[in-house]
């Protein structure tokens, strides 16, 4: 079970994020959107929102580099493992308590405001409790994390995630004897990979950062040449 | 010099009779569907009023539009492309829909359904959002229709700025306009700049705006960006639709469903040529008052020589040029001046242009004795102050206006004398800058108004538009997704959203 869940559920998500997304936008791109519901309704909208993905871009970011990037990389620039570590439960402490903050604003707003209710689909409230759930799991991983703060554990979370992303057959050993709430949270981690596809989520693959350097103000869609 | 052509449109305030046929058959067309029932592409407000969304002129309560910065460079009023970036969690200049009006409909089945009772059935309303009772009405899309409303809330208008405006509150001394609105296809829109995603483009070859509705992701900051608050989020495809200006009609040479259909024959619909390496340098000029001017100064006469050769060499068909020249937007709006765009301060150089409306003399003791010059009554004694146009219309320039009215009056005293006296009397043309034969033309324009003058539009070549054989087999106007309706009754990506359901009182 355990090699199931952490040496092939990984792929099994991963392909289905990515070949979900790709057939999505190339038979769909009409539903591939942000999906806000601001205009329905601004009270508690930005407050919420704005704590909601400023804390969760910060805590992806931060698993992004923290897991992927060889941990010899920052032995040789110098960094303790006790001290990233450190920094790592900080950073995603305060990142994690803001999207916390940030997911039940919107989620109480999602439920309790009868038009954003109305106006809801089944998996537009699905995907932010499990959010929310994965939010608390990850929380709750900072207070064993503070058990053993020499960042020894944490080493063994970052071969896992490399050892996936470089097929390595004993990935899933490295986190064989890893805290529960660790391991559920990866799990519950990779369910929302597999999700990804069907939710709105997607929209954070549209993020709009090309329009920072988008040529000239205006767009002319021209009709010769073609 | 880079010549383009622009579909514009000339609407006759003067004419204007306020019944709404254009709002309503553009309703019809465009946006009975879910999530647009609260947006009207084409709507007429009374003026003056705050209008739809309430308060959109005044831009320094929702910051459409452009801005002039100091170094003389024009910037989003929302703000720079960062900070549109920064504000893409919660945008902080978006309306409310309730800034519009939240949609009803009557619950007109409980009319046949209803058991024996003692009262009579009546149809109550329900909101098209949440499809609960709504018990109280408290907004619609014409809220302030034939001057509704208190005198107080209304005369929050934007175009009151410098008009002593207490008076205008007496029953004796008050006015009335109508004024539709539409989307302005603007020669620097506001709405594509603030477009995060870029799916909303200019159409080069008639100068339509238009959303990708495959591209849209939503971000919606073009409907913060439109000075005219003619974007609308649908919040059921979670897209922003907006005034097509027909353009599947244009195409084949067909008027758009508004201009069509107005009993008052008040719209027009014509091209005009404008050198698109200016547009920057128009919409930047310092003094708001000077961008009426500097807006006319980009149009290029269709009739000159160079004009011709260049358009030309640009690629724009013949029939395009020929169209320009019988343009009546270039006749009404270039040649007689009497034609304005609204709000030229928002920088955006819209193409929705307006003949400003006579009214009557101011009051009834002024009226006996009037100093009426050679049977015209002054132009600033009449009922809508020239200040209130010219805020609407010029930046607030008011001479421009002033000539626009004295010029629609003068043609009336010409052929007054014409058909009346029957001696044409050409001082009446002379004193106005005019001659008599402008006059001539300029009433069968705008008093005649036959079809074939209001609306000169030539047909795309769609042989240069897209290949043919590329769109073999298609579907036409529709949603995204190819022949789909956009409209999936529950699939793999995001299914339906559950169906709207009634109260069970309704039932």
């Amino acid at each position: 079970m355990h090699n199931f869940l952490f040496g092939i559920y990984p792929y099994i998500a991963l392909t289905v994020l990515l070949i979900g997304s790709v057939a999505r936008y190339e038979t769909d791109p009409f539903t591939w959107k942000s999906s806000s519901s601001q205009l329905l309704r601004r009270r508690q909208f930005i407050l919420g929102s704005v704590f909601f993905h400023v804390g969760v871009l910060v805590i992806f970011f931060g698993h992004l580099i923290g897991l992927l990037t060889p941990i010899q990389v920052f032995d040789a620039l110098g960094v303790g493992h006790g001290f990233k570590q450190l920094l790592a439960v900080i950073a995603g402490g305060v990142a994690g308590v803001m999207a916390l903050v940030g997911g039940i604003i919107l989620l109480h707003r999602r439920l309790m405001d009868p038009r954003i209710r109305k106006t809801s689909g089944f998996a537009d409230i699905a995907i932010l409790v499990l959010l929310m759930a994965q939010l608390v799991l990850g929380l709750g991983t900072i207070f064993v994390s503070l058990q053993h703060l020499d960042g020894h554990e944490m080493t063994k979370f970052m071969a896992w995630a490399l050892g996936i992303f470089t097929f390595r057959s004993d990935a899933a050993a490295q986190i064989a004897d890893a805290a529960p709430i660790f391991k559920l949270h990866i799990v519950l981690g990779l369910t929302i990979f597999l999700l990804f596809p069907f939710t709105r989520l997607v929209h954070m693959l549209s993020a709009p950062v090309r329009y920072l350097w988008r040529p000239g103000y205006q767009v002319v869609r021209s009709t010769k040449g073609r | 010099m880079k010549i383009r052509a622009q579909i514009g449109m000339v609407l006759n305030l003067d004419k204007c009779i306020g019944c709404h046929t254009c709002s309503v058959t553009c309703k019809n067309v465009w946006t009975t569907r879910e999530g647009v029932e609260y947006a009207w592409f084409n709507n007429v407000e009374t003026k003056p009023g705050l209008g739809y969304p309430t308060n959109w002129e005044d831009q320094k309560e929702w910051k459409g539009g452009w801005e002039r910065k100091a170094s003389g460079k024009l910037r989003l009023k929302q703000g720079s492309k960062a900070q549109v970036l920064a504000n893409i969690f919660g945008n902080p200049n978006l309306p409310e829909i309730d800034d519009y009006y939240e949609p009803f409909d009557f619950d007109h089945d409980h009319l046949k359904s209803a058991p024996e009772m003692q009262a009579f059935p009546t149809a109550r309303p329900y909101s098209k959002i949440t499809g609960e009772r709504i018990e109280k009405i408290e907004k619609g899309p014409n809220w302030e229709e034939i001057l509704g409303g208190e005198f107080a809330k209304r005369s929050a208008d934007y175009n009151f700025e410098g008009v002593q405006k207490a008076i205008y509150g007496e029953y004796e001394n008050t006015f009335m306009m109508y004024l539709p609105r539409l989307c302005e296809h603007c020669l620097n829109p506001a709405c594509v700049a603030s477009c995060p995603s870029g799916a909303i483009y200019k159409r080069e070859e008639d100068g339509i705006v238009l959303i990708d509705q495959e591209k849209c992701r939503g971000w919606r900051m073009c409907v913060s960006g439109c000075p005219y608050k003619k974007i609308y989020y649908n919040w059921s495809t979670g897209k922003s639709e907006k005034c097509t200006l027909c353009y599947a009609r244009l195409e084949s040479g067909q008027p758009t469903v508004c201009s069509e259909t107005c009993v008052g024959r008040i719209r027009y619909l014509g091209v005009v040529l404008y050198d698109a390496d200016r547009i920057e340098e128009a919409a930047s000029v310092a003094d708001e008052k000077q961008l009426y001017d500097a807006q006319m100064g980009i149009f290029l006469d269709p009739r000159d020589k160079t004009v011709i050769a260049a358009a030309r060499a640009e690629g724009i068909p013949e029939d395009w040029i020929t169209a320009a020249q019988n343009s009546p937007i270039w006749k009404m709006a270039m040649e007689w001046k009497i034609a304005f765009p609204l709000h030229p301060e928002y920088r955006t150089l819209p193409m929705v242009w307006y003949v400003p409306p006579l009214s009557p003399v101011q009051n009834a003791a002024s009226a006996g004795q009037l100093g009426t010059d050679m049977g015209m009554p002054d132009v600033r004694s009449l009922r809508i102050p020239v200040q209130y146009l010219a805020n609407m219309l010029t930046a607030g320039d008011e001479e421009p206006v002033v000539q626009a009215l004295q010029r629609m009056l003068a043609m009336r005293g010409y052929m007054r004398a014409k058909s009346i006296n029957g001696a044409p009397d050409e001082s009446f043309a002379t004193r106005v800058g005019m001659t008599p034969a402008a006059m001539d033309e300029m009433y069968k324009v705008m008093a005649l108004a036959d079809y074939e003058d209001r609306f000169v539009i030539p047909t795309s070549h769609r042989a240069h538009a897209e290949q043919a054989y590329d769109i073999r087999g298609g579907c036409g106007f529709t949603d995204g997704n190819g022949c789909s309706t956009g409209i999936s009754k529950g699939n793999l990506f995001g299914g339906k959203k559950r169906p709207l359901r009634m109260p069970d009182e309704v039932k």
